[in-house]
């Protein structure tokens, strides 16, 4: 018995290590990448860029974990882009009408408070029609990202809803503050991504997510309350957008049309190259940071070099998901 | 020998299995042109699958097929072109698609180039004509109810002027008009030349259209002869007969208690079949009730509409004498009622997760805590792959890994993982070999022993005989009779195919 065992044990060690080598793939190739980084551009390794490229990529590395969830459970959420955007002009406005009755610490403080809600209550939408109302969720969520999207553009009469100059100062460390001289975002960022992959992989929510995933029939079959869970994944990533904001408004103080504008492609291709599946089932927290800071990465190289213009970012964008989706496709069939 | 040198199709040795599940076991049979032969056997006796190879959708893996003395080539496209065409059980229609468009696929009437309009829908009235049918050729697939997509598919298949014309139950989906116009349909195709090969359950229909009559059982013809030359008794009796009683454990009368789930009334509404309609029944600790009936008679339907699987509605549901709705599919589970699916691939197990979140995943949703406690669930995965002999290379190998019988077994664990106080299985033998069988049935026995009430579904008839105290029968959507074990003896075969095939009332006719 044991024999069989061991025998069976050698003859997997090759494709175990593929495999391995497949799972660590978008790790290996964010250490590359920076390996060329250092490499042709001197600025690249100092610690004032590596935290700037980090700092960068918290808000939408934010985003990228609720999207986690939803597309590990076969969802889709397009909406993330215009409902931080939208999450941001109206905490911007609570906090601008709050001002005149309260101190600017506590008005800034319930206009984030107020943020984290909004974000819960239009993922909360955004499930609920999915869910229930049985429409797909690139429908729903193409829908709410046009619904949200020229609200903006009607709150901001087509301008910009800026922050009251009183309460700049009381929200700006958030953005711009550090603790042990690492950057606030970048601390929100990590702790939320060691929460993320704990709730996915440790906690019998995250396991429900994935079943639904791989399978919803069977999940239903199983006493899982599928609907439950799904709705919930769309509150969770609406949470993660309202915690986005919370950075991004004391950063510029100023929310435009098209701010957030993209965002939601960003979050979901880093979901992608981090090897979730976009069919279901397989989520990994830890990959989509990585496939947040290969994006940033990329970004940033172009900027630092000459001799790529940075306006072909989007192309190196775009070369990656296909590529790194090629890879994992790969790995499956072998 | 002249006969053979005559005949339109003759198959030769023909062999096929599925992984180790030999489906067919060297079948000869000939087809003369002009006839009507009906293919009559078990679920999984291998007919669909024989029908599948005449029609070119399956290569036998052995033997030869001669279509007009010569080597049927091979694939579907030439198989068609050469005069043979199959009717599935599924449909292979576009919903998007008009009647008429349907009709005419891959064969639209052209003028100058461009699709003949007014042609195709005149042709596909006619068509739709000599089926008796009223539908009109230019509504759309997907308005239209099942029996109409039926119709249209045979409707279709007619128009391509096939030589020999394949139907898998082709009346499953009909009402009784429909049928009776399907058949004069074929009589008009037959006289004219044309021949047909259709399988079916139901003997009355064999008995009334068909010229001769095979038997599969098992993978092997029993019986081949002019419907003239044999009564519905001897065609129940080939499809039946096997000796499966030693595979069983000796049943043990339950103690006389009162029922754990009682439901009066039962109405579960259904978009393809006969919905169940007015079902009444009581489960009884100890008690093992086996489920009969023909695939579409609402079993499986019924079941689930009882656990909150689909919607459903009772005049009366109770448990353990106390009233209470029916529940849904989650409550169902808290309530002590364990469902396994029929459909262990699709419903049943996460084919690419591994054993241990399988075999925990019923339990867990129900009564594991927010975090998951992996040495727990290690230690309950070691004791239930004891406990159901689940033989895999480890715990990190993937459900979809496994033999059908240790998925079976894998899906047992996981639907008993919360020792529930009423058992349903959904034909839980399906598509496992004979030792894995022999393993359930012990495990099926071991709950009644411990005072479970126990329901098993099959389509297996020796199964449920040697399995079960009581046989509750079922067809077209309703319970047409519970039989119950006999003090000196045994349920018989041909008490249930009376009950399940609507035989009843040409015998008490008789």
């Amino acid at each position: 018995m044991s024999m069989a065992l061991d025998m069976g044990k050698t003859d997997r060690t090759l494709p175990k290590l593929m495999g391995l080598l497949g799972k660590l793939g978008p790790l290996l190739a964010l250490a590359l990448l920076v390996v060329v980084g250092a490499l042709v551009s001197p600025t690249f390794s100092t610690t004032e860029n590596i935290l700037n490229v980090l700092t960068r990529s918290s808000i939408i590395g934010i985003i990228a974990i609720g999207a986690t969830f939803v597309i590990t459970s076969r969802g889709l959420d397009l909406s993330v882009g215009a409902m931080a955007a939208l999450v941001a002009g109206l905490s911007v406005m609570v906090m601008n009408g709050l001002s005149a009755s309260l101190s600017a610490t506590l008005a800034v403080v319930l206009g984030l408070v107020a943020a984290l809600f909004l974000g819960a209550a239009a993922g909360f939408v955004n499930g609920t029609l999915t869910v229930k109302g049985r429409v797909e969720a690139f429908i729903v969520t193409l829908g709410t990202m046009g619904i949200m999207r020229s609200l903006v553009t009607w709150l901001s009469d087509g301008g910009s809803i800026s922050l009251d100059f009183a309460l700049r100062g009381v929200g700006r460390p958030l953005y711009y503050g550090t603790v042990l001289g690492i950057p606030v975002p970048i601390i929100v960022f990590g702790l939320l991504a060691i929460a993320g992959e704990l709730v996915l992989t440790r906690l019998r929510f995250g396991r429900h997510v994935a079943a639904i995933g791989s399978n919803s029939e069977v999940a239903r079959y199983s006493a899982i309350s599928v609907d439950k869970v799904r709705i919930a994944t769309y509150v969770l990533q609406g949470v993660c957008v309202g915690i986005a904001t919370l950075i991004y408004v004391p950063r510029l103080g100023a929310v435009t049309p098209s701010t957030g504008m993209l965002w939601e492609l960003e979050a979901i291709a880093a979901v992608i190259i981090g090897g979730t599946a976009l069919s279901g089932g397989q989520g990994r927290v830890w990959g989509t940071v990585a496939g947040v800071l290969i994006l940033g990465v990329v970004s940033n190289i172009l900027n630092l070099t000459d001799f790529i213009s940075p306006h072909l970012n989007g192309a190196f964008q775009g070369a990656i998901i296909i590529v790194a989706v090629f890879l994992q496709r790969k790995r499956v069939s072998a | 020998m002249d006969q053979a040198s005559s005949a339109l199709l003759s198959l030769r040795g023909i062999s096929h299995a599925f992984g180790a599940n030999r489906v067919l076991k060297a079948v000869d049979l000939e087809v003369n042109a002009g006839e009507v032969l009906a293919l009559a056997g078990e679920n999984g006796a291998g007919k669909s699958t024989l029908m599948k190879i005449i029609g070119g959708y399956l290569p036998p893996q052995s033997g030869d097929v001669l279509w007009k003395q010569a080597p049927l080539p091979e694939g579907l496209r030439t198989v068609e072109d050469a005069g043979i065409t199959l009717v599935h059980q599924e449909f292979a229609l576009i919903p998007d698609m008009t009647v008429a468009e349907n009709i005419h696929l891959g064969r639209e009437p052209r003028k100058w180039g461009l699709i003949d309009r007014a042609r195709m829908h005149r042709q596909a009235r006619e068509a739709l004509g000599l089926l008796n049918a009223e539908i009109s050729p230019g509504a759309g697939l997907a308005r239209l109810p099942v029996a109409s997509w039926q119709i249209v598919e045979l409707a279709k298949a007619f128009a391509a002027r096939p030589h020999l014309l394949l139907m898998d139950e082709p009346t499953a989906v009909l009402g009784r008009d429909e049928a009776a116009a399907l058949f004069d349909r074929i009589r008009a195709y037959t006289t004219a030349g044309g021949t047909v090969i259709f399988t079916s359950h139901r003997l009355d229909e064999v008995r009334e259209i068909a010229d001769r009559v095979a038997v599969l059982r098992d993978g092997q013809i029993t019986l081949n002869k002019p419907i003239q030359d044999v009564s519905e008794h001897d065609i129940a009796s080939a499809m039946v007969g096997r000796e499966m009683s030693d595979l069983f454990v000796p049943r043990i009368t339950p103690v006389v208690a009162r029922p754990v789930l009682e439901v009066e009334g039962l109405d579960v509404p259904r978009e393809i079949g006969a919905p169940v309609k007015d079902a009444s029944f009581a489960l009884y600790p100890g008690e093992i009730l086996g489920v009969a009936g023909l695939v579409g008679a609402g079993r499986t339907e019924m079941f689930e509409g009882l656990v909150g699987l689909r919607p459903a509605h009772a005049r009366r549901f109770a448990l353990s004498g106390k009233d209470q709705v029916l529940p849904c599919a989650r409550e169902a589970w808290q309530c002590g009622i364990a469902y396994l699916t029929e459909d262990r691939k699709s419903r049943g197990l996460l084919l690419d997760k591994d054993l241990l979140v399988n075999a925990t995943l019923v339990s867990g949703a129900l009564f594991g805590g927010a975090r998951i406690d992996r040495r727990a669930d290690a230690a309950d995965f070691d004791a239930a792959r004891a406990r159901f002999d689940i033989r895999a290379a480890g715990p990190a190998t993937t459900a979809g890994q496994l033999s059908g019988g240790n998925q079976q077994k894998l899906l047992l664990a996981k639907t008993l993982a919360t020792d529930p106080q009423v058992v349903i299985l959904d034909e839980p033998t399906r598509g496992v070999d004979i030792g894995a069988k022999s393993q359930i049935y012990r495990i099926i026995a071991k709950l009644a022993e411990q005072g479970k009430a126990v329901v098993v579904i099959s389509s297996e008839m020796p199964e449920l005989i040697g399995l079960a105290h009581r046989i509750l029968v079922m067809d077209r959507g309703r319970i047409s009779g519970v039989l119950t074990q006999p003090e000196d003896g045994q349920i018989s075969e041909h008490e249930i195919l009376r009950l399940g095939l609507g035989l009843e009332n040409e015998e008490d006719a008789a």
